[in-house]
């Protein structure tokens, strides 16, 4: 019963929320507010479930000593502080959050991480872009395309390459685009009839 | 041991090109005309046939680490939809950004005089996004039954007669997540409302095929989109300026990417003879 009983609302579930969306009828609307409403109160519960996840898992690696154990009083001091600013003065733009914990620390921290991003993929591509094969070339010259015809100067030093640019994301880009899309769309189809059908069940291992 | 320095010689040496390629252009007068591509065009006219009072639903997933990018597209929108006199309902489904988006929001409303609850509403965060766009097609109040600042939302003026997507002229989500799939496909499959999609420029090949579908009718891509709009409502900012920037160091990783494939033709030719 402990596992026939979820196979069972997960099939009467996900049958009646695939009907109810061709059914447009005031109680099949009320159920599907209702499923919602309980979508939204259980996502609420894993937020603190992640929480505690997180903050067991650093205490154990604190506990341990594992390697870069001191990070993990970085990650469980910023979370508190993060915490108690939100908590205590709100977070609108005049809080102690805000001015302290949003633009003093997050904002500078984030933007930074990603800057690097810049030099990295940089050197990057001094390193890897090299026209080894037929394939490799292919994708070494539609990149150079791109990224001349994507910005006013490459535009302005080559004519003709913003076009270039266009025409290699609206034509070949998107075929391969659509052709994964539909994939995967059909793959999540058919994975969600399994769940439904109870042929697989992740939720229960 | 030779070739380990030479790598961290060569590996400086990279970093102090790109140092230099965004640092100096700062500095120089950036040119004032980019090409506008038809993509962001349509966001422009469909934003510019609206009617004043009309309002634009603004839904922003974005956090700091990507605000040089999204920022100056949610900047130049709201300058274009205020100059019109349409109202913006923003939402802010990324639990970093909602204060960054918050402070945008504030900031392009103090500039043309606008009031907070009349001309605009911002209604914040609420977990799970694909969830929240789904609950707001029924009615903005099941997520949000209060906007950002703890106020009922039935308290606000503009809310009034506001129920869900039907009552809003258009969606633009101006997007670093994979929200934009979820608008896609839980808000405008279901809802069918009319849905733009501002992404960064990494992500923006992968929407095209959504454009020709007639899914999004407008998709403004990175920065440069974010140039082209500025440059459609004639106001100039960050993002004019960043586009300078960007094309010289797109010349620079060029450059190096010519001069490492010259090396690698060199080193084989060698090999051979």
């Amino acid at each position: 019963m402990q596992r026939e009983l979820p196979r069972i609302i997960t099939l009467v579930t996900g049958l009646f929320l695939a009907i109810q969306y061709f059914i447009p009828h005031r109680y099949s609307e009320q159920f599907y507010e209702t499923a919602l409403d309980w979508l939204i109160i259980i996502g609420i519960f894993s937020i603190a479930l992640g929480v505690a996840s997180l903050v067991n898992h650093q205490r154990q690696k604190i506990k341990r000593r594992e390697e870069g154990f001191r990070f993990s009083y970085v990650l469980l001091a910023g979370l508190l502080f993060m915490c108690l600013t939100g908590f205590i003065t709100g977070s609108g733009t005049d809080s102690l959050f805000y001015r302290w914990g949003y633009v003093g620390i997050l904002s500078p921290i984030t933007s930074t991480m990603f800057a690097l991003l810049a030099f990295y993929i940089a050197s990057a591509a001094f390193r890897a872009f090299r026209a080894r094969t037929v394939i490799a070339t292919i994708l070494l010259v539609s990149a150079v395309i791109v990224m001349m015809g994507r910005v006013p100067l490459g535009e302005r030093l080559i004519p003709g390459i913003a076009h270039a640019s266009d025409w290699l994301l609206n034509v070949p880009n998107m075929a391969a685009k659509r052709a994964i899309a539909i994939g995967l769309g059909l793959g999540g189809s058919a994975t969600a009839l399994k769940v439904v059908l109870g042929i697989e069940a992740p939720h229960l291992r | 041991m030779a070739d380990i320095k030479a790598m961290l010689f060569e590996r400086r040496l990279i970093y102090f090109l790109i140092f230099l390629s965004v640092l100096i252009p700062l500095f120089m007068e950036p040119p004032k005309t980019v090409r506008v591509t038809p993509e962001v065009e349509v966001v422009y006219d469909r934003i510019d046939s609206l009617k004043p009072g009309e309002i634009v639903m603004l839904a922003c997933e974005y956090d700091p680490s990507m605000s040089a990018e999204m920022s100056p597209m949610t900047i130049a929108v709201l300058r274009h939809c205020y100059r019109k006199n349409l109202r913006i309902l923003a939402t802010g489904l990324t639990s970093n950004g909602v204060s960054l988006i918050e402070s945008e929001l504030k900031q392009v409303a103090e500039e043309f005089g606008k009031v907070y609850g009349v001309d605009y509403v911002y209604l914040g965060y609420k977990p799970y996004p694909g969830i929240v766009i789904m609950a707001m097609g029924e009615d903005f109040r099941n997520p949000f039954p209060n906007d950002y600042y703890n106020t009922p939302v039935d308290e606000l003026p503009m809310m009034k007669g506001v129920k869900n997507y039907q009552n809003v002229a258009l969606v633009l989500t101006v997007n670093s997540t994979s929200g934009i799939d979820y608008w896609i496909t839980y808000g405008q499959g279901r809802y069918k409302f009319p849905l733009a999609a501002a992404a960064t420029a990494v992500m923006a090949p992968n929407y095209y095929n959504y454009l020709q579908s007639g899914q999004l009718f407008g998709l403004i891509g990175g920065l440069r989109g974010a140039a082209e709009y500025e440059q459609l409502i004639d106001t100039p900012g960050s993002a004019t300026r960043g586009m300078f920037v960007q094309s010289v160091t797109h010349m620079v990783i060029v450059g190096l990417i010519l001069v490492g494939n010259g090396i690698f033709v060199y080193g084989r030719l060698r090999k051979r003879s």
